[in-house]
């Protein structure tokens, strides 16, 4: 399992004292290189919690399976709201599934 | 050495090492019960998303629904733990489920509620929620409680003075600093240990397993090296799962009334009865060995709408099993196959842990332990962590009232950074994965993984007995690059005393209690006449041996 995460679109969070997905990997994966974005140190020490995905403010992050468990083409993203998020599931095709689930009550 | 090591000492009246469930949890009860004491979470994550609970949670698996009472709660954990657990821990959990469950609704965690408002069951003691962002609730919840979190310093032994823990030291996940964190009181909620055994699949997918494999069992470790005493450890945990995503199957078996069915298409678990959830796991293997696998559980019959929800519950809790539905161009209505796990030592679903009394007081004056690292109650599950929280809160704040701060002496602190620091030193030595690998290895083949089909005997448990000796020396070789690599370096050498620990227990029990998770091949059979009882050890660091105990079953009287 791992992450492909977007140069173009990652910003590494600038003007954040640490960027989101750099603080939420609950296994200190993630860093920002030289250049200022986002990357993993190293794909295989992933677990596939998504937490990442979910945290970048700019949907810079998606997940895929490794080859040996899949590894087709399906990706996944995550946009995340205050009450809920929104996932975004491609298929190898290019199909587009979106669920939008409730994640939070807001009191 | 130390000289060039910047130190960091706080004070806090209350230390929480681990702010996972159990943590956090117990973070926000003591500051509630008493907000003029000073409680500190010591994490070596973010408690953000940390531990157990990162990706989220789609059901709370320990709840009394309407007709469930603290006694049928117990009855059923005991019978599915072949009758052994410590009825007074699984019965003070029992008590606390309902209550925690409502405060974490509170708290702004969506549980799903029929048209009446009354909560959707999942099963008897099942709810289904809506738990993608559990995490972040609960840890706002600690954080709002006035405790300071400190993030990013992960654990590495306790600080203990006369025989009391009285702090812990940690490392400097992100500045490399050494912490000294002097307390009154602690709690260890470290969660359970993954990555101790090969795991399922290999390379790019290795960390493609079901427990963090990020719960490296620290806290048992410090645990062992301080001498608690420890139990259960022989109870390992083997989940059923669904194959290659290792995605738990609970969703589909409760959520969705899917049975096991062989590649006949039998419901083979009929055979069986009433089977325990170690049973099912052995019925799968034997339906294997019989030439009748692979395996599935038969959803054939989803309907489109049931098929959606159940997408939506795995993304609330394992985004990859949506992933694979895609990659393979398939819908939630093909069968699943299903297989074991790699072994866990996991005290919220089997029973490997501290051993504690009703308080969660250790063995250790001074240290409390809930959670996944506490042992004695299978079974607990999210809510359970939370009242062992909230039960090892309470005890250390009557604790902490007698006691005074004080701290090591130089010269120990010293020692410690001697050995948490060590691997910056050595070069050309072994980088924190291939011991990994070597313990794995040694592990799945002389202490039954899944690649000596979990069978376990006592000529091979003594080759793993002498390879973990010998993988402790190696350990001393390991090298480190910088803080990120140090802390897989301790997490590793964590890990061998945690086998070490879990290799004695396994050769102590001569019998077969929990097929699949302890299968003695030279004693096969349950033997209730003499093993109806607990197995504990004790570790002393002066002969580095470690000394088994027996301890005996109190069945709680109704
Ligand atoms: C994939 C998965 C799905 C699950 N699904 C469900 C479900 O649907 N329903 C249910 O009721 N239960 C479920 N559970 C069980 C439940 O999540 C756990 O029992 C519970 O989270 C354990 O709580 P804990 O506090 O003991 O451990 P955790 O919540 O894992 O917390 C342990 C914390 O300790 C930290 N830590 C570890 N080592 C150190 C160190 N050396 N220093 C400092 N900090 C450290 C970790 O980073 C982590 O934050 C699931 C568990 C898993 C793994």
């Amino acid at each position: 399992m791992s992450i492909k995460i977007n140069e173009t679109v990652c910003n590494g969070c600038g003007g954040a004292e640490e960027s989101f997905c750099v603080r939420v990997c609950p296994g200190d994966l993630l860093k920002l290189s030289a250049g200022g974005k986002a990357a993993i140190r190293d794909p295989r020490d992933c677990w596939d919690c998504a937490a990442c995905v979910k945290a970048c403010p700019r949907q810079a992050i998606e997940m895929y399976l490794p080859a040996q468990i899949g590894g087709r083409g399906a990706t996944l993203k995550a946009k995340t709201g205050r009450d809920k998020i929104i996932w975004t599931l491609k298929h190898p095709e290019g199909r587009e599934e979106v669920f939008e689930i409730e994640a939070e009550k807001v009191i | 050495m130390s000289d060039k090591i910047s130190k960091v000492v706080i004070d806090t009246d209350l230390l929480i090492i681990g702010g996972g469930a159990a943590g956090c949890y117990a973070a926000v009860v003591a500051k509630e019960t008493n907000p003029s004491i000073d409680v500190t979470i010591m994490e070596k994550a973010h408690i953000e998303r940390s531990g157990c609970l990162a990706a989220g949670i789609n059901a709370i698996n320990a709840y009394l629904n309407p007709g469930e009472t603290s006694e049928t709660f117990l009855e059923y954990v005991k019978k599915d733990s072949s009758g052994l657990v410590r009825d007074d821990l699984v019965y003070t959990i029992a008590e606390g489920l309902n209550e925690v469950t409502r405060k974490v609704e509170s708290w702004g965690l969506p549980i799903l509620k029929d048209e009446e408002g009354n909560y959707v069951a999942r099963g008897k003691r099942s709810i289904r929620i809506n738990g993608e962002r559990f995490k972040p609730i609960i840890a706002r919840a600690a954080l709002q409680s006035g405790t300071r979190i400190l993030n990013r310093v992960a654990a590495t032994n306790y600080i203990v003075v006369d025989n009391r823990v009285v702090g812990a030291y940690g490392l400097g996940v992100r500045d490399g600093k050494f912490y000294i964190i002097r307390a009154k009181g602690v709690i260890c909620a470290t969660g359970g240990a993954a990555g101790i055994y090969r795991p399922n699949n290999d390379g790019s997918a290795s960390h493609k397993m079901w427990y963090s494999p990020f719960n490296t069992g620290t806290g048992y470790a410090m645990g062992i090296r301080a001498g608690a005493e420890m139990t259960g450890f022989e109870m390992r945990f083997i989940a059923l799962r669904v194959k290659d995503t290792i995605a738990p199957t609970g969703t589909l078996a409760q959520g969705v009334s899917a049975p096991q069915i062989n590649a006949k298409g039998e419901k083979y678990l009929q055979r069986w009865g009433k089977a325990t959830t170690p049973q099912r796991l052995q019925a799968t293997l034997e339906e294997n060995q019989a030439g009748r696998g692979p395996c599935y559980l038969d959803t054939s019959h989803l309907t489109p709408q049931q098929a959606n929800s159940l997408k939506e519950a795995y993304l609330n809790m394992c985004p990859g099993m949506v992933l694979a539905w895609a990659d393979y161009g398939v819908e939630p209505n093909k069968p699943l196959e299903i297989g074991g796990s790699e072994p866990y030592i996991v005290g919220g679903h089997t029973q490997s842990g501290y051993w504690v009394d009703i308080h969660r007081r250790t063995t250790l004056a001074g240290l409390y332990a809930a959670g996944d690292v506490a042992g004695g109650s299978p079974k607990k599950y999210v809510t359970g962590c939370f009242v062992e929280g909230k039960l090892a809160a309470q005890a250390a704040l009557e604790y902490i009232k007698g006691v005074e701060l004080t701290g090591p002496s130089p010269e120990e602190a010293e020692m410690e950074i001697r050995r948490v620091f060590a691997p910056l030193r050595v070069e050309q030595g072994f980088l924190p994965t291939e011991l990994e690998e070597a313990l794995q290895k040694l592990m799945d083949e002389y202490a039954g993984g899944i690649g000596s089909g979990y069978l376990l005997n006592e000529e091979k448990l003594l080759i793993a007995r002498e390879k973990l000796v010998a993988l402790k020396e190696q350990a001393h070789q390991l090298t480190a690059r910088d803080s990120h690599d140090l802390v897989l370096a301790h997490e590793v050498i964590d890990r061998i005393d945690v086998a070490r620990v879990l290799v004695e227990h396994l050769l102590h029990r001569k019998e077969t209690r929990w097929p699949c998770y302890q299968t003695r091949t030279d004693f096969p059979q349950r033997d209730d006449e003499n093993w109806l009882k607990f197995v504990n050890s004790v570790y002393d660091p002066v002969n580095d041996g470690i000394r088994m105990v027996e301890r005996e079953l109190i069945v709680l009287s109704s």
